[in-house]
């Protein structure tokens, strides 16, 4: 694996780097629709259009596929990866073996070559005579810039056209149809029709060098399928984005940090294109915050003043929000906090892969806070738990934190496509003034329901008695100021309450159950993919039946309790150091319980790969 | 003022001999909870002035939101117009809950409360960003040049040689947020002290009619931490010490104007609510209309241990923060689902494209 090899020395797979692929099939039986594509580049080279190309193309062919940016802290000249993988399976996980390299840095070249599985297949620059290195792996070298230069005259255009090459000669190695490949390009390069003759006459150059030099060496191959049909492409940011357009929100303060950036940049392209009316009048205000103390600020403030507000931001930026987190939590003021997670800290790797923000955000602040978390395992849920969170931050009056990942966020994946909202907005307890008159009062932080939530009014609400003071703690029912023992330890205990209506409205677990197994999976997020495909290896290589409980929210809701009660073992899988997950779990279930619990954890900065599930489990059980 | 809606009556009927503003509302609908500042606290009449300056410009309560950061300033607005929704936020980033709500509800008139330390030290990040986006906000900086909550600490606003009741003597320079905020972009800055009642209230009544950043220093002195001799924020360092750039004096739109003014020695600036903000000239040559002229008058003030009030800087062309924006007219709050959630049609033609 090229980019494990490289950019990870230092991590936990060290060791099983070179471990053979004991799935390799003799070259000349042939494998169809299931095998990784890795393409090695330098940042900056304008390879993505090519990448994006590649992958629609299979996508049309009707093949399950997923694609992958591995990419550094760095906007131009370092190396960079982007992995494709073809599942006629339908898996999307990270496949941990490269199948197919194409070889387009030279300065990882030998070290990409050196880390393919044997039986492997590489493209890359004849000059970079690759072949040398290895024996084993079917080769096929492209003289690039010479296809190049003869399908574009124009010299400045030649590095970006130069990645089409690559496309053409996979295009070709693998039987692709090509029409799919013209249709994949004509649409990435839409209206641009001259950029778009440009670039399929580069892939045309690839496809015809290929067919005349190459004899194929190397089992790897595409075939139509139907498996696609009716299926989306899209990236968990665009996808949140969508839900908060849908959502209504309405007010977005924020702070670039990769990887949530996009999150926001998708929203201002939609609320440009479907939120301003015909006199040309926003129903929407974006502004760039000057950092991530403000962003969180301004949600706040726009909560409680009525309006559905988020932001979105990475690790650096939930450290900076903590003190506000607190206060929305004691002050209950609705917002939405979109933590696109990454590895820590602020410098260093910061654009990769991690699921590590889950015990800082569960608790972020001071005093006794807790904050509510969704979850989403898919662009799908990133777009229905986008329309979940505004509801419910209304609901219940407090911040609540959607937990994507870079992985999620910025790669693209496959889904059905998004249904349209069937309920209407839930807009929570607001009280208007002819309530406030019909009751003669209100007191704020009184438990009318016995739901832990309180009523609120709006600023602007028009009746005397419609203004309260808002403060964190310290306040008694009716909002007045006080610092008596039982007004703050009834606050207290009313939060509490609201934390376990929270339980109850929160997005419930997914379960899997055979109801056979002794051995219990929980995962979430981007950790789902590889489970289930571990799942399935489990099953298929030592015959081994797990249950499978995907976690979608906290606080957990009562089923998570059940599972692992019912489990003589409960692996939770996660991409952290620290189990963090499991540590919440700890916190929440009985004594009897906490024992059944075992952790897998994968934290090198890629996204979990199965293979890697599979031998941590298979290792714990002793089989 | 421009924002006001058309009066509710009020509940109940004011007694007969009850004074009452315009929008019949007595001056006791203004106040707020009893004060727990030191007696002889410069806030206090600050919180007076407010009350005033609300009450005489016939601005309903319910249309008013009032912010504050943290501090003995900060607990201010507890003390003052109890039917305004209020916000007593984190340290020193009350702006961005201030601009998050306005962006809520940018029909609201927004007063934000807040200290020398909460602007100056903590918060001057956020408080710089404020002056620069023109936030439609009256901002007041509560200015004792001292930490009053947590027992009388420096703040950034300290001069130079003012010494501590300890007799610690403060060496930096400090900061002067008035400078600061017309350099920045704020379109209505000026300082008044806590004990200037006809200064401070003239200027808070033109604050109201202006639709912008209002940025108002009010020195106001610490009694329990910071007003011994040798304090430059004493009550009777600013006797000595206040030199007012200009006469302020204010015609709300509502009153017919009947006194005529001498256009030599006084500019007459006309606010976004049609209400006359006249500045009787005081300094030979000043302009309150530039802002390099400004910023002059207020580096030389401090080279000779003036403390300068008045109005420094008024610009009523620039548009504000929301403006900009360019949001519909009610508030983006409370808009009905049908205005925030595109139709089903929009889905599905975004569906389309992804496929
Ligand atoms: C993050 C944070 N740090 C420190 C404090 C402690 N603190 C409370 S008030 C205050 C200073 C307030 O000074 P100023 O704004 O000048 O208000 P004053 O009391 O003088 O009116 C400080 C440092 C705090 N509340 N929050
Ligand atoms: S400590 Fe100072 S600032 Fe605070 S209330 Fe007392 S006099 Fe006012
Ligand atoms: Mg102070």
């Amino acid at each position: 694996m090229a980019t494990e090899d490289v950019a990870l020395a230092a991590s936990a797979e060290q060791g099983i780097l070179s471990k053979p692929d004991t799935h390799q099939q003799s070259p000349r039986s042939t494998i169809v629709n299931d095998f990784s594509i890795q393409i090695a580049t330098v940042n900056g080279s304008g390879s993505q259009s090519a990448n994006s190309v590649l992958l629609r193309s299979i996508f049309r062919m009707g093949i399950p596929v997923s694609g992958k940016n591995l990419f550094p802290s760095n906007i131009a000249g370092l190396p960079t990866w982007y992995t494709i993988r073809a599942s006629k399976d339908g898996y999307v996980a990270r496949k941990k073996e490269i199948d197919i390299l194409i070889a387009m840095n030279a300065e990882t070249s030998k070290e990409d070559m050196l880390s393919l599985p044997v039986g492997a297949a590489a493209i890359y620059e004849e000059s970079a005579d690759l072949k040398q290195f290895r024996n084993d792996v079917a080769c096929y070298p492209v003289p690039f810039d010479k296809l190049t230069a003869d399908v574009c005259p124009e010299a400045k255009l030649r590095k970006l056209v130069k990645n089409m090459i690559y496309v053409g000669v996979a295009a070709q190695l693998l039987q692709m149809d090509m029409q799919a490949v013209e249709a994949a390009l004509r649409k990435q390069f839409a209206k641009k029709v001259k950029a778009a003759d440009l670039n399929w006459a580069a892939v045309q150059a690839g496809y015809e060098y290929a067919a005349a030099n190459f004899t194929k060496n190397d089992p790897f191959q595409l075939q139509p399928m139907n498996a696609t049909e009716g299926k989306i492409i899209i990236d968990g940011n665009a996808a949140a984005a969508l839900g908060c357009i849908f959502a209504g929100c309405t007010v977005v303060m924020w702070y670039p940090i990769t990887p949530s950036s996009s999150l926001v940049e998708n929203f201002i392209d939609l609320a440009k294109r479907y939120r301003i009316g015909p006199d040309g009048k926003a129903t929407f205000a974006i502004v760039q915050a000057e950092d991530e103390l403000a962003a969180i600020g301004a949600v706040l403030g726009a909560g409680w003043s009525g309006a559905r507000s988020m932001t979105a931001t990475s690790g650096p930026g939930i450290s900076l929000m903590a003190e506000f987190a607190g206060l929305g939590y004691y002050a209950e003021l609705p917002g939405v906090i979109f933590d696109v997670q990454r590895t820590g800290p602020s410098t260093g790797m910061p654009t990769r892969n991690q699921q590590g923000a889950l015990l800082s955000v569960a608790y972020l602040s001071h005093g006794d806070t807790k904050h509510v978390m969704l979850i989403p395992g898919s662009v799908r849920e990133c777009y229905e738990m986008a329309m979940d969170a505004f509801d419910l931050a209304e609901q219940l009056q407090t911040p609540i934190f959607v937990m994507s990942d870079l992985d999620l966020g910025m790669n693209n994946w496959m889904s059905e496509p998004f249904t349209y909202p069937e309920k209407p907005l839930n807009r929570g307890k607001v009280l208007s003034a002819e309530d406030l008159t019909r009751l003669g009062g209100f007191a704020r932080y009184k438990d009318v329901d016995g739901d832990g939530i309180g009523y609120r009014t709006l600023p602007g609400t028009d009746h005397p008695l419609a203004a309260y003071f808002t403060r964190g703690s310290g306040h008694n029912e009716k909002a007045l100021y006080t610092e008596r023992p039982d007004d703050y330890v009834n606050n207290m205990e009313r939060l509490s309450r609201k934390f376990d209506t929270a339980r109850t409205l929160v997005p419930q677990a997914e379960i899997v159950q055979t109801g056979k197994s002794k051995i219990g999976l929980i995962a979430f997020g981007t950790s789902d993919f590889a489970t289930r495909e571990s799942r399935d290896q489990l099953l298929k290589e030592f015959n081994l039946d797990t249950d499978y409980l995907r976690i979608r929210a906290f606080p957990f809701s009562r089923e998570i309790h059940e599972f692992v009660a019912s489990h003589d073992r409960v692996y939770v899988i996660e991409q952290n150091r620290d189990a963090q997950m499991l540590s919440l779990l700890k916190l929440d279930l009985e004594a009897k319980d906490i024992v059944r619990l075992r952790s897998i954890r994968h934290f090198n900065g890629l996204p979990i790969d199965a293979r890697s599930i599979t031998d941590d489990l298979v290792t714990q059980e002793g089989i | 003022m421009a924002t006001n809606p058309v009066p509710s009556a009020p509940l109940e009927a004011p007694r007969a001999a009850a004074k009452t503003n315009r929008i019949g509302l007595q001056v006791l609908d203004y106040r707020g909870g009893k004060t727990t500042l030191c007696a002889g606290c410069g806030h206090n009449a600050i919180s007076e002035r407010i009350i005033d300056a609300f009450y005489e410009m016939g601005v309903q309560p319910e249309r008013v939101m009032k912010l504050s950061g943290i501090g003995c300033s900060s607990k201010s607005p507890a003390y003052f117009m109890s039917r305004s929704h209020s916000f007593n936020s984190v340290h020193g980033r009350m702006p961005s809950v201030a601009t998050g709500a306005l962006l809520g509800n940018h029909t609201m008139k927004a007063l934000a409360v807040s200290g020398d330390g909460d602007s100056a030290s903590i918060g001057i990040g956020q408080f710089v960003h404020l002056m620069r986006r023109n936030v439609p906000m009256i901002y007041i900086i509560e200015d004792n040049g001292v930490y009053g909550l947590t027992k009388g600490q420096f703040s950034a606003t300290a001069d130079i040689g003012s010494k501590l009741k300890t007799g610690v003597i403060n060496d930096l320079p400090p900061i002067d947020t008035c400078t600061l905020a017309i350099q920045l972009g704020a379109t209505f800055v000026g300082r008044s002290f806590s004990g200037d009642k006809k200064q401070l209230l003239a200027m808070l009544k033109a604050a109201i009619a202006h639709n912008g950043t209002v940025l108002l220093d009010v020195i106001s002195p610490c009694v329990t931490f910071n007003d011994h001799e040798g304090s430059t924020k004493s009550y009777k360092y600013m006797q000595e010490h206040d030199e007012a750039i200009d006469e302020v004096g204010f015609v709300p739109f509502f009153q017919e104007i009947d006194v005529e003014y001498d256009p030599g020695t006084t500019i007459n600036v006309e606010m976004h609510d049609g209400s006359q903000m006249r500045l009787r000239k005081l300094h030979e040559d000043f302009d309150p209309t530039d802002r390099v002229a400004s910023i002059a008058a207020q580096l030389h003030a401090h080279a000779n241990n003036e403390v300068l009030t008045g109005v420094f800087y008024i610009n009523t062309q620039q548009p504000s923060f929301t403006e900009m924006l360019n949001l519909v007219d009610e508030p983006l709050g409370t808009l009905p689902d049908d205005r925030v959630r595109p139709g089903r049609a929009v889905l599905e033609e975004m569906m389309q494209r992804l496929m």
